[in-house]
């Protein structure tokens, strides 16, 4: 057994522990925003999270450092930086917790990047369903300008933050970066074609960089222990730090647990999971959120990290793990995901919008016994003409859990259209009507 | 005039933009909260506040699913039926809510209380079946549980299950061997 220490529940899970300000200021909040502004140059910050290796949470996996480097320098105008709390990825909820339980946490982590890449505004950009957060975050804010860590001249140091904290209204697509800044400009979020990208065209046309809620909290701790100690954890040089890994489905224990990403699935599943909830075996799991391709038991001493996860044929993503037992019609799990995928398509790309749909036609008479023989192919068929065809990921995504469960369950798909083919050899023919 | 008396709202959302639209979903937001759903003279209302055209505001609004183009319910019952929580028992859970409430999906209760929907994922995938009802979350949910929900929302307006800030596991584990 080997101890680490947490990095981002570390405060919440001390006793006593509320968010508020004076509790976050306790166990030395808002010390990292001190120690920099206008001692450490904006650009050495910028080195330092690249040093850390720091890679987004959301999904992607992008390095933060790097993103943040893309910014112009000389740039005149306003820059922005916009906070992805748009959390909506299923078997996703970790920046749930991290907002209410700690939400000054990720506050100095907005204020310290703003200052890094030279923004003096900043957007919180938070899914609709979650009232709670945003009054906390809300809340927090409003402590923080109040007391002169958020607003103008911080510290006296000249430097200004104002962070503001935007509502969506239901669309999944809006956690996409450029259908983010859509929506945040007031129009139907639909992502943009890049290039350019919104390090030089972003918000309102400025340079914007968006960074996921736990990829911004990251950040006070990079400062406050330094790149090195933060590229020490995990499986650096490309995977470092811990993740808060989301725990969902047919366990013991379902939860938010933070790991260093050298952990592996059997870790989190067996040991801080608890493992299955019944006497059933571990059929199938999820290891990224919904848009990442399912694994199967021989994947569970997998490490979480993007690039041992990636070597698996899936991806890390958001750090959503869903579990499924025998028993588990995965014919059925993947019809339950396309028909997130159809519901939330935003509808700009032909490929996705339709394809979508007709994947979710084809699961639903494959599983109510109605499939045809050539549906496998014709699914294949779709898959291939979605993928790498949209705009944005979103194609991509939605296409991991037929391709995925046809790869491992294939045998599932063919029992239920061997299955069909006989009940309608013993269906009554509809007689065919002469019309001469 | 729906916005008249939340002036000052309106002027402190104007403030937070450079670009006038971006005050759109805010005030799409702030209209449902004022009248249980967005209605036509809203929207109107709106493009007059961010010069725009109705036309304009409507298309905006209905790409949003969280905005109820029509009146509901006093409470709006949302029900998530994506895998996460379907793998833990949502399903025979919106069964249940069918036939306790006597309505179909997107209808309302005859004495206007309650409005019954599906969703996808809310967020809450480790602590399902859940729903959200107006502003709040319930989680961990089974017959017993919604049935008291129910309840309490129509005996007084107000239920105490509903969820707190979030955390699960309530006392994390630091300990893993790698």
């Amino acid at each position: 057994m080997k101890t680490f220490d947490k990095i981002l529940l570390t405060n919440m899970e001390r006793p006593g522990y509320t968010g508020s300000l004076s509790d976050y200021e306790g166990t030395g909040g808002y010390k990292a925003l001190k120690t920099v502004l206008g001692n450490v140059p904006p650009n050495d910050i910028v080195e330092m999270v690249k040093k850390s290796g720091l890679r987004g949470r959301g999904g992607a996996g992008f390095p933060t450092g790097v993103k943040w480097g893309f910014i112009p320098k000389d740039h005149p105008g306003p820059k922005y930086l916009c906070c992805n709390a748009d959390e909506s990825e299923p078997g996703t909820f970790k920046d749930r917790q991290l907002m209410e339980r700690d939400p000054h946490q990720i506050l100095e982590g907005i204020a310290i990047s703003c200052y890094a890449i030279g923004a003096q505004t900043a957007y919180i950009y938070i899914r609709g369903e979650f009232r709670l957060a945003t009054k906390i975050l809300e809340r927090a804010i409003a402590e923080a300008n109040q007391v002169g860590h958020l607003g103008s001249d911080i510290y006296g140091s000249g430097i200004t933050v104002h962070v503001y904290v935007h509502v969506g209204a239901g669309a999944y697509i809006c956690g996409e970066e450029t259908a983010l800044l859509e929506s945040l400009e007031g129009k139907r979020g639909k992502p943009r074609t890049k290039p350019p990208f919104p390090a030089t065209h972003g918000l309102y046309q400025k340079p914007t960089v968006v960074n996921n809620v736990e990829t911004l909290a990251n950040v006070p701790h990079i400062v406050n222990r330094g790149a090195e100690w933060f590229a020490s954890i995990g499986a650096p040089p490309k995977s470092t730090g811990t993740r808060v890994f989301c725990l969902s489905g047919h366990v013991k224990r379902p939860g938010n647990y933070e790991l260093p990403v050298n952990a592996t699935f059997r870790d989190l599943i067996y040991e801080l999971g608890g493992g299955m909830r019944s006497d059933k075996p571990l059929k199938a799991f999820i290891p990224g959120g919904a848009s990442a391709p399912f694994l199967t038991p021989d994947h569970v001493d997998v490490q979480l990290d993007f690039e041992s996860v990636a070597l698996a044929g899936s991806m890390s993503g958001s750090g959503g793990i869903t579990v499924m037992e025998e028993g588990t019609s995965m014919v059925w799990a993947a019809l339950r995901l396309m028909e997130f995928f159809y519901h939330e398509s935003c509808g700009k790309c032909t490929p996705c919008r339709e394809g979508s749909a007709w994947i979710v036609q084809i699961l639903q008479r494959i599983l109510n016994k109605q499939g045809r023989p050539e549906d496998l192919r014709t699914l294949t068929e779709i898959c291939e003409n979605i993928g790498g065809r949209t705009v944005c990921a979103f194609g991509d995504a939605e296409i991991a859990p037929v391709q995925s469960t046809l790869k491992y369950w294939r045998a599932e798909y063919e029992v239920l259209i061997e299955e069909a083919e006989a009940l309608k050899t013993s269906r009554k023919e509809i007689p065919v009507l002469s019309l001469s | 005039m729906i916005f008249d008396k939340h002036q000052e709202t309106v002027d402190d959302i104007l403030s937070r933009y450079p670009v006038k639209r971006s005050a759109m979903l805010p005030l799409l937001n702030l209209a449902q909260k004022e009248e249980g759903y967005v209605s036509q003279a809203a929207m109107r209302e709106i493009a007059g506040i961010l010069d725009l055209t109705p036309p304009q505001v409507f298309e905006t609004a209905t790409f949003y699913t969280m905005l109820n183009l029509k009146p509901i319910g006093k409470f709006h019952i949302q029900v998530c039926r994506s895998l996460m929580c379907a793998l833990v028992g949502a399903d025979p859970l919106i069964e249940w809510l069918h036939k306790h409430l006597g309505i179909g999906m997107g209808q309302t209760t005859g004495d206007k209380l309650f409005t019954l929907s599906t969703v996808e994922c809310l967020g809450s995938c480790g602590t399902g079946p859940m729903m959200q009802i107006n502003d709040d979350y319930y989680e961990r949910l089974t017959e017993e549980r919604v049935g008291l929900i129910l309840r309490d929302l129509r005996e007084s307006g107000d239920c105490s299950m509903k969820s707190g800030p979030f955390m699960v596991p309530e006392r994390g584990e630091g300990v893993v061997s790698s």
